[in-house]
């Protein structure tokens, strides 16, 4: 139960796009088309699913023995980016048109805040190893969630008649404040 | 404080080093063939991502190129010592291909187009003066002179004149056909570097306001027409050149008053000088 209620948290309540702001990049740079979208959403909770699990064991069986709680941020970022790197070759090898299509935000997922923002998320909650791993794929269903559902509307919108000065990024930004807006009725639904 | 410190150094060096030969590791299994003729073809390209061969840079040319997609001489900026390049990495036959140089086909600089009584106040680009109320001439097909042919090279080879209109420094265009695309009243066309004879006119007004708001204008008398034998084609009131059935010396050069049709260097004006003297 508690496991669920980590994973929904993470997911809608506290959705790391709508109610933290973290990883804005992405969500308004590959939110075009769907398709691109959802993969953009898969590659990333597969990344954030990961780093969860790395920067779990990283943190409390070498640093916490150690001491050495202060090298959290440097060693976050080098797991972070070691696994964005093995996910582009990954993509490059098993999806050509989908790394294309992902281009340059792929090897920016490297600076996606929201996912060093999981990792050190999940140092303050001390979370155990499973809570973890739940609260990385949340995460990241949370970010899949709010980019699909954001390439939805904006495909919808391409057929729209929007005013001359909104076309293009204003009208995205404005989107993106009314899903924010609608995902905070959410907020303090469950405080986990 | 020492232990700390090489516990820390240490633990970095660790991680890094574990990374570091996963990721190579990973980069033996996980590495994508790519056709080394991608990367030859790249190199012999002039490498501007102009994107005017059509695609969206140098590389994605060369990989269109050896996909098959994309012809060997689709690079109009390398000409032809690349096309022959590409075509030595393909193995196949270049062929011949011919440069083609941007022709700005309008004489009305602010000398010979009459302008408007009112003035065009407003951003100094083409784009949006033919937005707003069409720039200061009265003619409605000339060249406007905001110059976003000259903003659109990405080779500096296009220069305004003192008297308003673009001019091309053929050693430096490339044949990209970037300013082709940036006028909005298609005044600028790409042709062929040998080509010579142009009518320097868009003008499509009848023949009375043709001579009204320009002294170089087209102003569809239709003699060159008629003289020409089909090189020549009278189009909605303009003079408009077919240039597989022309033949130069039937152009009655002379009989055109604004020597709106003529050669590029302008030399049918002696021409006619000479014919003059000859008379006398």
């Amino acid at each position: 139960m508690e496991l669920l209620l980590i994973f929904l948290s993470a997911a809608i309540v506290n959705n790391f796009v709508l109610a933290y702001f973290l990883g804005i990049c992405p969500f308004i740079g590959v939110s075009g088309k769907i398709t691109s979208a959802f993969s953009m959403g898969l590659a990333t909770t597969f990344v954030m699913t990961i780093t969860a699990i790395v920067t779990w064991l990283i943190y409390h069986l070498l640093l916490v023995p150690y001491h050495l709680e202060f090298l959290q941020y440097v060693s976050f970022i080098l797991v972070i980016a070691s696994l964005v790197q093995f996910v582009e070759m990954f993509i490059k090898k098993v999806s050509q048109p989908l790394y294309r299509a992902l281009g340059i935000f792929l090897p920016l997922i490297t600076t996606n805040c929201a996912i060093l923002g999981l990792a050190l998320f999940m140092v303050l909650k001390d979370y155990s190893f499973v809570q973890g791993v739940v609260y990385g794929v949340g995460a990241g269903a949370g970010f899949t969630l709010a980019i699909t559902i954001m390439a939805g509307i904006r495909e919808e919108l391409d057929l729209a008649d929007v005013p001359k000065p909104f076309q293009g990024a204003p009208i995205t930004l404005i989107v993106a404040g009314l899903l924010a807006l609608a995902f905070m009725g959410f907020s303090g639904l469950i405080s986990v | 404080m020492e232990d700390v410190l090489l516990i820390a150094i240490a633990t970095m060096g660790g991680l890094g080093f574990i990374f570091a030969g996963g990721l190579a590791i990973a980069d033996k299994k996980l590495r994508v063939y790519e056709d080394p003729k991608i990367a030859q073809i790249n190199e012999a390209l002039p490498g501007a991502n102009c994107g005017g061969c059509g695609y969206a840079g140098c590389y994605d040319f060369a990989v269109n190129v050896v996909g098959g997609k994309a012809s060997v001489t689709g690079c109009p900026v390398g000409g032809e010592d690349c096309a022959q390049d590409i075509a030595n990495i393909m193995g196949v036959d270049a062929g011949s291909s011919v440069k083609l140089l941007p022709r700005i086909l309008c004489k009305g600089g602010h000398q010979e187009a009459v302008e408007k009584m009112v003035e065009y106040y407003g951003p100094l680009s083409c784009s949006a003066m033919t937005i707003v109320s069409g720039g200061d001439k009265q003619c409605y097909y000339g060249c406007l002179g905001g110059g976003d042919c000259v903003e659109a090279c990405p080779f500096n080879a296009m220069v305004m004149n003192d008297n308003g209109l673009p001019e091309v420094i053929e050693e430096l265009c490339t044949g990209c056909g970037n300013c082709e695309k940036a006028c909005p009243r298609n005044v600028i066309e790409m042709h062929p570097a040998d080509r010579q004879i142009f009518v320097f006119c868009k003008n499509h007004d009848d023949p009375k306001k043709a001579k009204d708001v320009c002294t170089v204008s087209c102003m569809g008398c239709g003699i060159c027409a008629r003289k020409s034998d089909g090189g020549v084609e009278m189009v909605d009131n303009l003079a408009v050149i077919n240039y597989d059935h022309l033949d130069t010396d039937k152009i009655p050069f002379d009989k055109c008053k604004t020597h709106a049709i003529g050669f590029l260097d302008g030399r049918e004006k002696k021409l006619l000088e000479i014919k003059e003297e000859q008379k006398n």
